[in-house]
């Protein structure tokens, strides 16, 4: 395949990684955002996304499309609840201490990846996507007769690829859209922005911050219930998105949406292309010479404030 | 009617409060004053439940408020403004005001009335709070506190830093609570400003409550303001 459709083809694939990894990284960089909490756990909460999108799908059985449906619905509600309820149990406790729910988080991280291997095991599981026709993808070139275009062999993509961009897209601008023009949103932005006055204003902080944690796993949750048709469920798929995560997090300045939005484009385009044209490994060199070179010239991030 | 019963109170380890008593009463300004780290915001935030307390009671109208979560104070009546404004920087005018009517029954009566209150903020309500002048963000942290329509409104140093025509429209504001029926609690450094509005003063020194004294007293003994302010 020449130059022009192969890069189409990885960008392709880079947008479908992009897309994936801005709702799990959105998930994390709200929880940041609002809580001031790193949680190490996040991965584990998008790998059980995904076990439980295999469980639910293999229980409904029936049609693949209503038992990825199903999973959609229920996987992320129900990691949800689970991330809520960790924050109860755990954070609460520990007063939202920046030190120590880092370690409760990795301890958190740890519970959940050995128990999902006990009881799920270790095997990778698939889960059927509810569609997938192959599409063809049409390429132009300057020919004798001017512009001609016609389908190169390999470049394809399919329907279930572009249904994890589209459904991304529409999942990040109604988050974008409840953040911004809803009451739940502007408590939320209070909080986030001093917890302590929008306390004396009557919103129950801790409420709050149980509601954004479950928010944040949920988010992760979807994001993995997308990729599940495409990869496999298994229990320690949860360390790459982790690890892409926090890089683009980073780089796009530790809690700002936009920024996160624009990071993970850049990160997973980059990680896309890089991995067809290259290899998966110089993909995640890359995204860490990335974030490296942001935390030595703009340590805020892109669209990152200074916290004070 | 607000009443402190001999409140304790700190951060963490540190106890800031070991002995404040005060009460504040409908339709008067109740003073506190005293020198740098005598207690007074402490005092403030200990009512708001943003600190918790060691020792003593907090009661409005007779309910005790001191083992309600903190956000539940607001709800029972009472509204703080405190000291740096502390707005909610990144949202807009309309947005703060917002968020202090979230637990008000009436929002669109209440925020007109504050907005005829502070009119300066109904051509500022699509601007974000963190770009007003510091007169206006006092404004806005006194509009958003009275969008809670409280029965106690606890100020911390509202004038600081303000120049004088402005020190002046937050004077009167304060004496309009005060008109309503609202009991109001000040900390103030501006001894003029203390004795021109406030009924009464309570000196508090080390994280306890000394004297309080009304101030037409205070007016004609100022050696108690030598004796507690050092001045």
């Amino acid at each position: 395949m020449e130059f022009g459709p192969h890069l189409l083809l990885a960008s392709l694939e880079g947008a479908t990684t992009a897309a994936v990894l801005a709702l799990t990284a959105m998930g994390l960089s709200i929880v940041f955002g609002v809580m001031r909490v790193v949680n190490v756990a996040h991965g584990e909460f998008y790998m059980i996304g995904a076990v439980l999108a295999w469980f639910i799908a293999t229980s409904v059985g029936a049609h693949p499309a209503l038992g990825f449906v199903a999973a959609l619905l229920i996987a992320p509600l129900l990691v949800g609840f689970l991330a809520a309820g960790v924050d109860r149990l755990i954070l609460r406790h520990i007063n939202y201490d920046p030190e120590r729910t880092i370690v409760a988080t990795i301890g958190t991280l740890y519970i959940l990846q050995q128990t999902t291997l006990m009881t799920f095991g270790p095997d990778a599981r698939p889960v059927e996507p509810p569609f997938n026709s192959r599409i063809a993808l049409p390429w132009f070139e300057w020919g004798e007769n001017g512009f001609e275009f016609y389908f190169p062999w390999g470049l394809s993509t399919t329907s279930y690829k572009l249904f994890v961009i589209a459904a991304a897209v529409v999942i990040l601008i109604t988050l974008w859209l409840a953040i911004t023009r809803t009451k739940a949103g502007l408590v939320m932005r209070a909080t986030q922005q001093d917890s302590d006055m929008a306390q004396a204003f009557g919103i129950p902080v801790k409420t709050v911050y149980s509601v954004v944690f479950g928010l944040g796993a949920g988010l992760a949750a979807i994001g993995a219930v997308l990729v599940v048709p495409i990869q496999q469920a298994y229990y320690l798929m949860g360390h790459d998105p982790l690890l892409l995560s926090f890089i683009v997090v980073i780089i796009g300045g530790l809690g700002s949406l936009p920024g996160t939005i624009i990071a993970a484009i850049l990160i997973g385009m980059a990680d896309g292309i890089i991995s067809v044209f290259f290899t998966p490994t110089l993909a995640k060199i890359f995204a860490t010479l990335v974030v490296a070179m942001v935390l030595v010239f703009r340590p805020k991030g892109l669209l990152g404030k200074s916290t004070s | 009617m607000l009443e402190l019963s001999h409140i304790q109170s700190g951060y963490g380890r540190v106890q800031v409060l070991f002995d404040v008593s005060l009460t504040a009463k409908e339709g008067e300004i109740t003073c506190i004053m005293g020198r740098n780290g005598a207690g007074k915001t402490t005092t403030l935030k200990a009512i708001m439940g943003m600190l918790p307390l060691s020792g003593g009671s907090v009661a409005l109208d007779g309910v005790n408020l001191s083992d309600l979560p903190p956000h539940d104070v607001p709800k029972s009546g009472i509204a703080y403004v405190p000291q740096g404004r502390r707005l909610f920087s990144e949202l807009t005018v309309a947005q703060n005001l917002e968020v202090g009517l979230l637990h008000t029954k009436d929002k669109a009566a209440t925020r007109e009335e504050v907005l005829d209150l502070f009119p300066r903020l109904r051509e500022r309500l699509k601007q974000q709070a963190d770009t007003l002048s510091g007169g206006e963000q006092q404004m806005l942290a006194m509009g958003r506190a009275l969008c809670l329509r409280p029965k106690v409104l606890l100020l911390d140093e509202p004038t600081e830093g303000l120049q004088p025509s402005m020190i002046d429209l937050i004077r009167d504001v304060v004496l309009q609570m005060k008109s309503r029926n609202l009991a109001v609690v000040l900390v103030e450094q501006r001894i003029d400003a203390v004795l021109n509005i406030a009924d009464q003063v309570v000196f508090v020194e080390n994280g306890r409550s000394l004297e309080t004294t009304d101030t037409g007293a205070l007016r004609e003994n100022p050696e108690k303001l030598h004796h507690y302010l050092g001045v």
